[in-house]
């Protein structure tokens, strides 16, 4: 497992463990109880991470299950990935370029619509993705049922119901990451397709970009932030291959592709 | 052909519905995040003393926007 480390703190850094250690990134909208996941899943085996200027990581911790150790980081709430923000930012680098091996998002049961633009977001970067359907007891009493099932052949990934305020589900959710490690679990993620004319120059960018990207990242995903004229994304990943990255050249040729 | 109402010329306690976003860029981006987006159901729940910021009830989550940015979204009443 080769991942970059560039966003862990040391002590993740530094564990001598790799081969057995696992990175889940923590990611929600504010106020989806995620906090209560994370205490849940971790204990009191956390400590807040630090990164020059990254400090709006709240924080990391670390647990064990089935023999696989995982350390999991907390992400800041966020409604969307735009970066538009610097919460949005750190979380968007984070599931980008530091490369978790699984993300695992949770959502509130009360009003899952508006957490699944965060969720197909997500999937437009990464498919080990695992959705965690919380607070499934405000559900209950509100008299909404969510049907998890349906949700994870929708999304293509899976989805495990929690209520982690009472430890409820949890011990599933863990069951699952182990499977989705151990490649138990097919993963086949909904893409979103958008309109011809968008796709059209999706694929042109894509095109132009491909040659260039580390193969870790995805192509896709970069050229439609070019689309919207987020040119940081180039400087960034520029930043992540140390550079060798034509990023001048490349910016005024795709900005050619742009509509 | 009636003037076209806006979110920020309904009252409180009302129940509307997202006609058309104005707004441009990435104000445009940041609203259709928080789940603003035509055919939504938005209720205006309180406004602040001074008449700004308003909260609005969107999707499940209370939202609060500026005057300004909710006189550019436009809204159906029925």
């Amino acid at each position: 497992m080769a991942i970059d480390t560039t966003l862990l703190s040391e002590s993740t850094k530094n564990n001598p463990d790799k081969q057995n250690n696992f990175v889940i990134a923590l990611a929600g909208n504010p106020n989806v109880g995620k906090s209560t996941v994370f205490n849940r899943l971790t204990g009191l085996k956390q400590h807040t991470g630090n990164w020059p200027g990254k400090t709006v990581i709240k924080a990391e911790g670390t647990f064990s299950h089935r023999n696989r150790h995982y350390t999991l980081v907390d992400l800041p709430g966020t409604y969307s990935l735009h970066a538009s923000s610097s919460d949005e930012e750190v979380a968007r680098d984070f599931i980008c370029f530091s490369r978790p091996d699984i993300t695992l998002v949770v959502c509130d049961a009360t009003c899952l619509e508006r957490n699944l633009n965060l969720v197909l977001q997500i999937l437009e970067i990464t498919d080990r993705v695992l959705v965690c359907v919380n607070l499934l007891d405000e559900a209950e009493r509100k008299g909404i049922h969510v049907d998890i099932a349906m949700l994870a052949r929708q999304l293509g990934i899976p989805a495990v119901g929690t209520a982690a305020r009472s430890g409820r589900g949890l011990e599933s959710l863990k069951n699952v990451l182990d499977d989705m490690l151990a490649g138990k679990i097919a993963i086949r993620p909904r893409q979103l397709v958008y309109d011809p004319e968008l796709e059209r120059s999706i694929n042109k960018i894509e095109k132009r970009l491909a040659p260039y990207l580390p193969a870790w990242i995805n192509s896709r995903w970069v050229a439609l932030r070019v689309l919207e004229r987020d040119f940081s994304i180039l400087k960034h990943i520029s930043h992540h291959k140390n550079n060798d990255f034509p990023r001048q050249v490349l910016k005024e040729e795709v900005a050619l592709c742009l509509p | 052909m009636p003037h076209p109402l806006s979110l920020a010329d309904i009252p409180i306690g009302a129940s509307v519905r997202i006609a058309e976003i104005l707004t441009p860029g990435n104000n445009r981006r940041r609203l259709l995040d928080l789940g603003l987006v035509p055919g939504a159901r938005v209720e205006i729940i309180r406004r602040s003393p001074s008449g700004n910021p308003t909260a609005y009830l969107i999707k499940g989550a209370v939202i609060a926007l500026r005057n300004e940015n909710a006189a550019q979204i436009l809204v159906d009443t029925n």
